[in-house]
């Protein structure tokens, strides 16, 4: 098992001008902030299920930058088709990372999909990603990091994290300003 | 302009086709449709367009909200049974100030042989005035490519979520 908060930031630090990163709500917003404010993050506080085409649209429009999508097993399940629909775009700046911890931590910590079978990497290589693989312990980091940041896409990368609580820590959350900020950075 | 794709001369949605054209509408999603069926042709064959078919209408909302921030505009193209699909979806819209437009073929309202389209069909302009959306509907096809056009500088030039509707008069009830 990884441990989430330093995965993500291990992830993030020392990170290109040319990524962006589109984390999920709830603890993956969380752990993106925890690792550094930064105004190439669109923090989501809602629209569960929508992480992965929201990185999709902006991976397309910025064919240039890398788009990072962090998010949980929670939230990538509510939005399970749109695994098929990016692979059927097969963009190759498009990484997909989901902090796995088998559970719905923000209600109460019950068992999501993937503690009863659902393997998440298998269903990414069955909708034609270029890579996908389960990491389970912190040896496996560096492959994960080249992985995520440095491979063709669509790429995704299952991160078994244990289901600790760690401090929130909370960014932005007023859209509009989150949004302004962005494409203010982004596109001037 | 030129076009890899012809539309048969009395096809309206020729007229869709260029004022998203003109107003430098670059993504498309949607989930396939028969009233949509030429425009959807046209797109693909289009190669400043960026097509991306969803396997629910939500994806759509997510796609252009990512389109937005990257700095292009979309267009979702659906049928009005997907609008349900995407009620919570919509918050991301409100939530965040994002521009969005639609065109949904609407179903459930015009000699309708199917009484599950019903609901749906019948509860689209609501779906969307709750969600805070400008509505524009079409039943002219004199009106498709005006009403589209204003719907593109409304939703782009002004930061509005806006749903174009073609009624079903206008498409013409599906017969079996």
């Amino acid at each position: 098992m990884l441990e989430r908060r330093d995965t993500v930031a291990r992830l993030l630090a020392d990170r290109s001008p040319d990524l962006l990163v589109v984390p999920g709500l709830g603890s993956s917003t969380y752990d993106v902030a925890a690792a550094g404010d930064h105004p190439g993050n669109f923090y989501l506080w809602g629209a569960m299920g929508g992480a992965v085409c929201i990185g999709l649209g902006l991976a397309l429009a910025q064919p240039r930058k890398r788009v990072l999508v962090i998010t949980g097993d929670g939230e990538l399940l509510m939005g399970l088709g749109s695994l098929a629909t990016v692979g059927a775009k097969g963009l190759s700046n498009l990484a997909i990372a989901v902090l796995d911890n088998e559970a719905y931590g923000e209600t109460g910590g019950q068992s999501s999909h993937t503690a009863l079978g659902t393997d998440l990497a298998g269903i990414a290589l069955a909708c034609r990603f270029r890579v996908s693989a389960t990491v389970r312990s912190m040896d496996e980091f560096p492959r994960l990091r080249e992985m995520l940041l440095g491979m063709p896409g669509p790429v995704l990368g299952v991160i078994k994290t244990a289901s600790t609580e760690v401090p929130r820590v909370l960014p932005e959350r007023d859209g509009h300003a989150i949004r302004s900020r962005f494409k203010t950075a982004l596109l001037g | 302009m030129t076009t890899a794709f012809s539309f048969a001369p009395d096809d309206w949605r020729a007229q869709i086709y260029a004022a998203l054209k003109r107003q430098n509408v670059v993504q498309v999603g949607y989930v396939p449709d028969a009233g949509h069926a030429s425009l959807i042709q046209a797109v693909h064959v289009d190669p400043e367009m960026k097509v991306t078919v969803l396997t629910t209408e939500e994806e759509g909302v997510a796609l252009l909200a990512g389109a937005d921030l990257g700095g292009e505009r979309g267009v979702m193209l659906m049928q009005s049974s997907g609008v349900g699909n995407c009620v919570n979806m919509f918050s991301l819209l409100r939530s965040c100030g994002f521009p969005f437009l639609t065109i949904v073929t609407m179903r459930g309202e015009w000699a309708e042989f199917n009484p599950w389209q019903i609901p749906m069909g019948q509860g689209t302009p609501k779906t969307f005035e709750h969600a805070g959306f400008l509505l524009y509907r079409v039943d002219d096809p004199a009106d498709a490519g005006p009403v589209t056009e204003a719907a593109v500088r409304m939703a782009y030039d002004a930061a509005q979520p806006v749903a174009v509707l073609l009624s079903q008069r206008l498409i013409g009830a599906k017969k079996f």
